[in-house]
């Protein structure tokens, strides 16, 4: 018996759904986000068509990728009016809600490298070489100098997200093996390797994560018994600290936006530290 | 120079490491941003060209501006009701993603409502083509006249019948049989001021191996140079030349026939070179 299972035994049973809320209901997100999609070419009931790189939802609500847009622009052309008018639409909504909620609530690949961290950590596998925590920073400001200089979308050549995307969506074989290269990179070299460290998409939604509404919070972290639970879990541990530990801040919020609000650390915390709120909720007991 | 006591350097080592390890960090993420913004680059360049019998949807800018706007959506896909247009795969003929057809598989059927390209979010395809008929997908180019049946003096003319610009786009041109010598052969003919790229004709072309495919415009078409103005048409627009009549030129080297020239002067002395140095010699013959 761990120290953690030891602990947990003293503390009153928690069940099942609530040891895993969080994850089912990101996994339920991630899965109806691709299902809006795919019914249309499944069942022939069309909710959205395209992909997230540009859609139209039930023939009224165009939504486009920011991050796309901004490229296009640096190209030195401008998107239609459609173009302009959904990347609007996305850059409000995750400016509002929280930017990298887009990376654990929709995006194809974590589930990909949530199976790699999970596996990880089956397995025992320790050690490993993660890059500089500011490389995807460099990735997204040369993915977007590139753009510039080449006059052309270079990211969208290789970039996996849109390819994992595509390939479920339009059944195209290509992206698997870039996105099975990822899980690999995850599994055995470097721990959160892609989306923690090199993604530059998730450092364009951490960009706009910085007001965001959404936030989890440690109001409870006087209980905290240092487990390590959350740490364990967390895809991007260096968040937790401030909030958790109180270092440099008052606030039980967790603020960092790096922070992707899956909510992970809500369902493994057996002293059920931290709960999901919004912003201006200072309270903590 | 002053040696600094041991009790001071190791007062610094801590925060000296600590700059060192943030140097290296730094210089890590810059090394590999750098290293994946021109590994994207080098990727992007090397794919660029559009394999030759990969045509893009109806309204699609020059490949350079298309490459610039196209989100990869598939949005154009999925709005064509006839399944032509498909999204490229990793290793496809073009570029990751982006929409094309190959007309011998599934032609462009040139929908009057050019649905693909009002489903176009960015303008890729440009807004600016209404009349499907204006759409230069390609350039339809009969490119083996040996195993053309046309050619061979047969009546096939399949190309010709199923073109949707037929005596526009495609004409059957008449020429003498020169093998039978009594017969016509009518020649397919492609004109390329109203071909649209629909890839009919390639589709519907009867041979094992099409002998006439639709190519990208860029690679079926030259160009004259921008100053170049052709005599006869100037002419016929304006009633006249528009450099004036030219003056008529003697044809030198050519004055009286060689016959009586060799009869008359004989051989030519190889030690007496012509008197203009450089010009014509007179008295040359084959």
């Amino acid at each position: 018996m761990t120290r953690s299972e030891a602990i947990a035994a003293t503390l009153p049973a928690r069940s099942f759904w609530q040891r895993q809320r969080w994850l089912i209901l990101r996994r339920m997100s991630q899965l109806l986000v691709l299902l809006c999609f795919l019914s249309g070419p499944w069942l022939g009931w069309w909710v959205a068509r395209g992909n997230l790189s540009s859609s139209m939802t039930l023939e009224l609500l165009p939504l486009t990728d920011p991050l796309l847009a901004l490229q296009i622009m640096l190209t030195g052309h401008l998107p239609a009016f459609s173009a302009l008018l959904g990347a609007g639409l996305v850059l409000a909504f995750y400016l509002l809600v929280g930017g990298r909620v887009f990376c654990s609530w929709v995006c194809p690949v974590n589930a990909v490298t949530d199976s790699a961290a999970w596996l990880r950590r089956r397995l025992g596998l320790k050690g490993g070489r993660v890059p500089d925590a500011n490389t995807r920073q460099w990735a997204l400001g040369g993915m977007l100098l590139a753009s510039a200089l080449t006059g052309t979308l270079v990211w969208e050549w290789i970039n996996p997200v849109s390819l994992l995307h595509r390939s479920l969506i339009f059944g195209l074989g290509g992206g698997f093996g870039v996105v099975l290269g990822i899980f690999f990179y995850d599994l055995l070299l470097a721990p959160r390797g892609w989306c923690g460290h090199w993604c530059p998409m998730g450092a364009f939604y951490g960009q706009l994560g910085r007001v965001a509404l959404l936030r989890v919070a440690a109001p409870r972290r006087a209980a905290c018994d240092d487990c390590m639970d959350c740490y364990t879990v967390c895809p991007e541990p260096q968040v937790l600290r401030p909030a958790l530990k109180g270092r440099g801040t008052d606030t039980p919020l967790i603020l960092a936006r790096d922070c992707t609000t899956c909510g992970r650390c809500i369902d493994v915390c057996d002293q059920q530290v931290f709960k999901m709120t919004h912003r201006f909720d200072q309270r903590s007991e | 120079m002053e040696r600094r006591p041991p009790s001071e350097a190791a007062a610094e080592s801590p925060s000296s490491a600590q700059r060192r390890r943030f140097l290296n960090g730094i210089a890590a993420a810059a090394g590999g941003g750098c290293l994946l913004a021109l590994g994207a680059g080098l990727h992007a360049r090397s794919a660029q060209a559009l394999e030759a019998q990969s045509l893009r949807p109806p309204g699609a800018r020059s490949e350079a501006e298309f490459l610039a706007l196209c989100v990869r959506c598939g949005l154009c896909v999925r709005a064509c009701p006839y399944d032509t247009l498909r999204l490229a795969d990793l290793l496809d003929g073009a570029p990751t993603g982006t929409p094309f057809f190959k007309a011998r598989q599934v032609p462009c059927e040139m929908c009057e409502e050019i649905p693909c390209l009002k489903a176009c979010p960015t303008g890729a395809l440009d807004p600016a083509l209404t009349d499907i008929n204006q759409a230069r997908m390609g350039l339809a180019v009969l490119i083996d006249q040996e195993h053309c049946l046309n050619f061979l003096g047969l009546r096939c003319d399949v190309c010709y019948r199923v073109c949707p610009v037929i005596d526009k786009a495609i004409t059957l041109e008449h020429q003498h049989n020169p093998r039978s010598d009594r017969h016509a052969m009518l020649l397919p003919t492609v004109h390329a001021e109203a071909c649209t790229g629909c890839g009919k004709c390639e589709k519907s072309c009867v041979l094992p191996e099409p002998a006439i495919k639709v190519l990208p415009r860029p690679l079926a078409q030259g160009a004259l140079p921008a100053h170049y103005r052709k005599g006869w048409e100037e002419r016929a627009r304006n009633g006249g030349s528009l450099i004036g009549e030219q003056v008529e030129l003697p044809v030198r080297g050519f004055e009286g026939s060689t016959a009586t020239r060799s009869a008359t002067e004989g051989p030519v002395a190889p030690e007496a070179p012509s008197a203009a140095p450089g010009g014509i010699n007179p008295r040359w013959k084959p």
